[in-house]
């Protein structure tokens, strides 16, 4: 529950102000954190956004690939809104906001490419490796969407191929030294549209006010290649224009946190 | 003596504060058998013999003649429903909440709407912790403006100091009104940005270093420091 | 079998090393981390606060629930297919009944104390990290505690009594005995006592000896934890 009196954080947003002083245009302190759950996971990681928290692990398994694509593995993205990590939160199967943020994020990972599927292969038809990408919020003070996107690519890059074992067709869940194809990086921001004003990393009070917002999920190169729009207000295509250059200009500091991972 | 402790050690639930009868347990700790035990995680307070815990956290325990600061959050046909960070909203009856008559039908968003900041007083809390407010008393009114602050209401004493010492001397310095709800709601307006900066840099030191000695000094002195 | 040496060398009564820390999720009213060897538990507590469905309501004290969950990725072999389990729901219930007894929700009418623990990683003794986990975040949240609640797994592996199983231990071909033990920590009263296996009543007394020892260096980890996270409050 927000105590501030109505309009109170529209007031200051339409003037640039922030409850917590940023710009409009100011992240939150990063950090990345590999290898939280090393012990168990084949890739994990650890993402703090100021006081938001998000953990996500990596775990491969093998199977039958559908029939329709023989020669290529794929991603199965889980995000649970744990009530763990928010009042908010209620116990349950996925609510539609998890789906919503699970079907998102890997949204952002396949269209980009960013993992080869095909180098995800055991046997061609047979078998191949299913990359299971579990996301949890631990704390909740806004924008799980990015945290959890750049947790979800961190513990991809933390990942290694476990053994498997051509005779018993199983897996043996020790590590290899062989890491996972990732052979591009998508970043994701999310941008929020209240009244007139357009800010990233909005915190909890600013979720609830925000009239719209757009996920960006950007490559090299100025590209961009996914994007979802949530919210009740229309965004105009002027306002799509700039939320994707701000997108793209915001690209380089969640890059180099995930860069300075340790 | 009895003591096992002394005064600002923290104790956490299930530490021995005192043994033989010297001592009375009061808030947050209790006998059992010949020691005093703690109950909470807390701060010790010793006055005379009574042992206190102080708690760092917990949510607002509803009283009866407790200021209080809330949200509108639903407003049904002869009563306002008031969030105050209680497990259930409290409750302002058409009788408590104006002294006009007021037609069976009329609009009672006129009188307080949704999203409105009142203070309010508590008047009865029943057995199962329902809270009932009125509007009616001295200081008790609608907040328009200004922006309001989360603090714990266990720090709500020092905030407000004795007698009012601690925040008179904050709206002194800066200027703003300032109204603190017993429920942890801070509300403050003052005439600009950094006047209402101060009074909220001063008041989460309060809450930062309640239990440590010479606070009222350091507040004074950070007052002082950044004065218009 | 002759078990004759644990395979990180510790000492058949010696507990694997710890790490607490509370104050952990900003956003609840109490949270804790605990950590033993490999296994990692978080607990967070909301409360006491609004309980719905109404038919749940006890106009007399505070419900408290408790819901223990692992992580998809937290175990070492396969992933942990996400939802509740038998297994999980049982676990919820127990840890429930071991924190129970040391709180008073009197206060609390019709009112619920959420507790909610996850699991990042495992190697053993899940549900008494949780539980550790959980005493200290009650506690952070200042709740009305009579004592602090410890846990540890004892057990038989082989012919050896030992403290503190890792999951090697747990799964040992030639038997193992698995007694997860939560005790208070002024009177050792036992809130959580579970037993899978066979063992001889003589060794199931040391075993129980030994647990109240190891709850007393746990308990020591989660009194600097707590009073190290109330400076930092401060």
């Amino acid at each position: 529950m927000d105590y501030n009196p109505k309009g109170f954080i529209k007031g200051l947003c339409s003037k640039g102000e922030r409850l917590d002083g940023r710009k409009l245009d100011e992240y939150r302190n990063i950090t990345v954190e590999l290898g939280v759950s090393s012990r168990s996971a084949e890739g994990s990681a650890r993402v703090r956004i100021g006081d938001t928290e998000v953990v996500a692990g990596v775990k491969l398994s093998a199977d039958k690939p559908y029939p329709d694509r023989p020669d290529e593995g794929t991603i199965i993205v889980n995000v649970e809104l744990l009530p763990l990590a928010s009042p908010d939160f209620e116990s349950g199967p996925p609510s539609i906001d998890a789906i919503g943020l699970s079907r998102v994020v890997d949204r952002g990972i396949r269209e980009s490419k960013a993992l080869n599927f095909n180098k995800l292969v055991i046997e061609k038809g047979e078998k191949v490796w299913m990359v299971f990408i579990d996301i949890y919020p631990l704390n909740n003070a806004g924008n799980i969407a990015d945290a959890a996107s750049l947790a979800a690519m961190a513990a991809l890059q933390d990942a290694v191929f476990p053994k498997y074992d051509k005779k018993t067709e199983l897996v043996t869940y020790e590590k290899t030294t062989k890491k996972l194809p990732i052979e591009r990086v998508p970043i994701s921001t999310t941008i929020l549209k209240i009244g007139d004003k357009l800010l990233v990393d909005p915190t909890v009070e600013e979720e609830y006010v925000a009239d719209a917002s757009l996920m960006v999920s950007t490559l090299e190169k100025n590209q961009v290649c996914a994007m979802q729009k949530h919210g009740r207000e229309p965004l105009s295509i002027n306002e799509v224009d700039a939320i994707v250059t701000l997108s793209l200009n915001k690209r380089d500091i969640l890059k180099n946190a995930l860069e300075n991972a340790r | 003596m009895g003591l096992l402790v002394k005064e600002r050690d923290v104790a956490i639930p299930g530490d021995e504060l005192a043994e033989g009868m010297d001592n009375l347990p009061a808030q947050g700790s209790y006998r059992d058998g010949d020691k005093i035990i703690a109950n909470q995680l807390g701060v010790v307070t010793i006055q005379g013999r009574l042992i206190r815990i102080v708690p760092l956290r917990g949510r607002y325990e509803a009283k009866a003649g407790d200021l209080v600061i809330g949200k509108v959050v639903n407003i049904g046909f002869s009563s306002w429903s008031i969030d105050i960070s209680t497990a259930y909203d409290a409750q302002i009856s058409l009788k408590e909440g104006t002294s006009d008559y007021v037609e069976r039908g009329s609009d009672l968003t006129q009188y307080y709407d949704f999203g409105d900041l009142v203070v309010a007083k508590i008047t009865n809390v029943s057995t199962g912790k329902l809270v009932d407010l009125t509007m009616k008393g001295p200081g008790l009114r609608k907040l328009v403006g200004g922006r309001t602050l989360i603090v714990a209401s266990s720090k709500v004493p020092r905030i407000i100091g004795k007698q009012g010492s601690m925040i008179t001397m904050i709206k002194d310095y800066t200027g703003c009104r300032i109204s603190v709800g017993q429920n942890g709601i801070v509300w403050l307006s003052g005439s600009d940005n950094k006047s209402e900066a101060l009074a909220i840099e001063a008041i989460e030191l309060i809450q930062k270093e309640a239990h440590t000695e010479g606070l009222t000094e350091r507040i004074k002195e950070l007052l002082e420091k950044n004065k218009k | 079998m002759t078990y004759t040496k644990r395979n990180d060398g510790r000492r058949f009564d010696e507990l694997r090393p710890m790490e607490a820390k509370v104050g952990v999720i900003k956003r609840a009213d109490g949270s804790a981390m605990f950590k033993i060897g490999s296994t990692i538990a978080y607990a967070s507590v909301y409360g006491p606060r609004a309980l719905h469905p109404t038919f749940m309501r006890n106009p007399e004290h505070g419900l408290l629930r408790c819901n223990y969950n692992m992580m998809a990725f937290s175990g070492s072999g396969d992933r942990v297919r996400p939802g509740p389990s038998r297994r999980s729901k049982e676990i919820s219930q127990v840890t429930k009944n071991a924190l129970e007894p040391v709180l008073d929700l009197t206060n609390y009418p019709n009112m619920v104390v959420d507790i909610f623990v996850e699991l990042l990683q495992t190697d053993a003794g899940t549900r008494c990290a949780g539980i550790c986990a959980a005493a200290m975040a009650l506690a952070d949240a200042g709740f009305s505690m009579k004592d602090m609640v410890s846990a540890v797994s004892v057990g038989l592996v082989g012919d050896k009594v030992v403290v503190d199983l890792d999951k090697e231990e747990e799964d040992y071909e030639d038997g193992s005995v698995d007694i997860p033990v939560a005790m208070t920590h002024r009177h050792k009263k036992i809130t959580l006592l579970q037993l899978d296996g066979i063992i001889p009543e003589k060794q199931l007394q040391e075993a129980l000896k030994k647990a109240e020892e190891a709850c007393e260096s746990i308990h020591k980890v989660q009194r600097k934890a707590m009073l190290e996270g109330y400076k930092h409050g401060l």
